[in-house]
């Protein structure tokens, strides 16, 4: 009994204690969004993506924040962070690069292109290189099949993207 | 921007040439530019843009536009191939009904499918001017355009040219003078599959995880918020505004007798050709033509198999190139037309890899709500990967046969699982040697050397 209580206590302290302060921008924005929609639910995913936006991430700490804004429950702002693989709920690096792992790619030259970038980074899918530049992750079909073995850095989208060119292309993003 | 990234830069690209695009023969890419550049509003409207909007509304009733649409039977461009004028004249509207919700599907996500991006970033006013006949069509109040995360240079492009169709009076009250109210707002998605199924896509909508939503009630009963949604895809929408300037018959008679089906599709081809990207032609086209005009195999190798529209439907052989890629016909011979653009198979790729791959997609993919899904395409991936590595055992393959059967259409809640299903039974079907060939061992006890849990 004690112990549950005392534990309670402290994920309080850890959510707090992180310290999160939502942005007033990042509120109005949020503000805006849920007048689009008939239920402020709605305007979830678009708040966490743009609390992701500004700080690279979704930390803890920011949604019992979201939810307040938007008065809808805790529960449910974490449900929907949970569920989206475009919402990031560890630290990323600078860049985020997102290689397409689906059929075309695979038979246009994925594998090679995997490794050419683990190669590269030292790091596999799901990791952050250790001076915080780059975060290497899966997607699925970005819709650039016509030109496997396709990838995306940021906002930009590439392909094909030979093993060969790699190093190059990644030296453009500092 | 140095030369090298820009050099690496992903450009949509069309492959027919101005000359052999006309408005009566190609309604969804005759205004396309040579140079891919972004179609704005002027030029739009000067290409004819935005006329049926003025000549339907106010002049046509809803029920009009639907008994068009039905005519033409524009069918669903998402892969489904339903009817979009039998859908709107299911939509409960009138009486006491509240006004609903139009939602254009710009989730493309399906693997080997890049069909919608052009029309999204090249022509997006073709697109809204669907949109605003759809909601006059199915009484609808707003609309929404749920891209998927990725598509930035289509957010740009949508963005862009929604604030022009709204200072234009496109969009907003009273559109062009007609008295009937309607705007459109861009939602963006946060990656996921499965938000590009309907009823999933309702449930991000309205901002909650992607689970499918079970049918009935239909969403043109009760979609996004309760209200009557109409889902519609970004070609099925971009089909509209054509089929209402030049009629129902006109647009039967664009596929030439190549099908039963009326209109053109935006065809595509992916995999070592010589020349991959997306044409406009009639639907009923044979997949032979399409080849041919992607310049048929690299390295001058031989077919091996292709998938007609994407990573849930069946592989076909190359004796099925002559047919026409249509809903009815791929239909009767285990596959689907689905999104209509080829996945070519060569002949020294493996099958088993390849399907490996698309169950690794379907089970990642997969919302986790129905154990066969959840929980069976795992399993089938742990089996596909034993077989790649030729590590599989007696068993094996009738072991993926059953799964795929209980993968199958009505077992589960949405239509993930069936397409997961599709490619598996198809590839076992066609290429059993293949998988055959990976297995190593007699049927052991379930624990010896067990394929550790994870890793999914
Ligand atoms: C798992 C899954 C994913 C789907 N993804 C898409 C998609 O990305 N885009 C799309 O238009 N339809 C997609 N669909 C089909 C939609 O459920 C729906 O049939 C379609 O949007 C209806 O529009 P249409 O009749 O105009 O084709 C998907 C279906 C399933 C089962
Ligand atoms: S079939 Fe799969 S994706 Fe569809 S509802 Fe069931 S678990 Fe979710
Ligand atoms: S399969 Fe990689 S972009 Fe479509």
């Amino acid at each position: 009994m004690n112990d549950t209580a005392s534990f309670n206590a402290q994920s309080a302290i850890a959510t707090d204690g992180d310290g999160f302060v939502l942005h007033e921008e990042d509120r109005d924005a949020i503000l805006h969004e849920r007048d689009h929609y008939e239920q402020p639910q709605a305007a979830c995913i678009e708040a966490l993506k743009i609390v992701q936006k500004r700080h690279g991430w979704v930390p803890d700490g920011a949604i019992p924040a979201i939810a307040g804004v938007l008065g809808i429950g805790v529960a449910n702002v974490e449900g929907v962070a949970t569920f989206y693989s475009l919402i990031f709920r560890q630290p990323v690096g600078r860049h985020v690069i997102l290689v397409c792992d689906s059929s075309s790619c695979f038979l246009t030259g994925f594998d090679e292109l995997r490794d050419a970038i683990t190669a590269e980074l030292g790091i596999d899918f799901g990791q952050t290189t250790a001076d915080g530049r780059f975060t290497l992750l899966p997607v699925c079909c970005l819709g650039a099949c016509d030109r496997g073995p396709a990838l995306m850095i940021d906002d930009d989208t590439y392909g094909p993207v030979p093993p060969d060119a790699v190093a190059e292309l990644l030296k453009e993003y500092a | 921007m140095s030369t090298s990234r820009r050099s690496l830069r992903y450009h949509c690209q069309l492959r027919q040439s101005a000359g052999e695009r006309r408005a009566e023969t190609h309604p969804l890419t005759w205004r396309f530019r040579e140079d891919g550049a972004l179609i704005g509003l002027e030029e739009y409207v000067e290409k004819d843009g935005y006329a049926a909007v003025r000549e339907v509304l106010g002049n046509q009733s809803p029920q009009d536009v639907i008994a068009t649409m039905k005519e033409a039977n524009v069918r669903g461009r998402g892969g489904a191939g339903f009817s979009a004028g039998l859908k709107w004249s299911l939509t409960l509207q009138g009486g006491d009904l509240p006004r609903g919700y139009l939602v254009c599907n710009a989730d493309e996500m399906e693997p080997g499918t890049f069909k919608d991006r052009l029309l999204l970033e090249q022509q997006p006013h073709l697109l809204i001017e669907g949109m605003i006949l759809g909601a006059y069509a199915n009484n609808s109040c707003f609309g929404y355009i749920f891209l998927r995360g990725e598509y930035i240079e289509a957010a740009r492009a949508l963005i862009q040219a929604l604030n022009e169709a709204r200072a234009a009076g496109w969009l907003g009250k009273n559109i062009a003078g007609s008295g009937f109210d309607f705007d459109i707002a861009l939602h963006t998605g946060a990656g996921r599959y499965i938000c590009g199924e309907e009823t999933a896509l309702i449930s991000s909508l309205e901002g909650l995880r992607a689970n499918p939503r079970t049918k009935p009630p239909f969403p043109g009963q009760s979609g996004a918020w309760g209200k009557p949604t109409v889902v519609n895809n970004v070609e099925t929408l971009c089909n509209v505004p054509a089929v209402m300037r030049h009629g129902a018959e006109w647009y039967q008679g664009l596929s030439g007798g190549l099908s039963d089906d009326g209109g053109t599709k935006l065809y595509g081809v992916s995999g070592r050709v010589n020349r991959t990207g997306l044409w406009e032609l009639p639907i009923g086209t044979s997949a032979a033509e399409l080849l041919d005009r992607a310049g048929g195999i690299r390295d001058g190798r031989a077919l091996k198999t292709w998938l007609p529209g994407g990573g849930s439907t069946g592989f076909l052989l190359p004796e099925h190139l002559e047919l026409a890629l249509d809903f009815d016909t791929i239909g009767e011979y285990g596959s689907r037309l689905g999104t209509g653009l080829l996945t070519v198979v060569t002949e020294e790729q493996s099958v088993v890899s390849l399907v490996r791959n698309l169950e690794a997609f379907f089970a990642r993919e997969s919302c986790g709500w129905c154990t066969p899904c959840r929980d069976g395409l795992p399993w089938t991936l742990k089996i596909l990967q034993s077989l790649e590595r030729g590590e599989g055992e007696q068993g094996d393959i009738e072991l993926l046969e059953q799964l795929a059967s209980d993968l199958g259409p009505g077992k589960t809640f949405c239509a993930h699982a069936p397409g997961a299903a599709m490619p598996l039974e198809s590839s076992i079907r066609h290429f059993r040697a293949e998988f055959e060939a990976g297995i190593a061992h007699e049927r052991r006890a379930a624990h010896e050397d067990p394929i550790p849990a994870g890793g999914v």
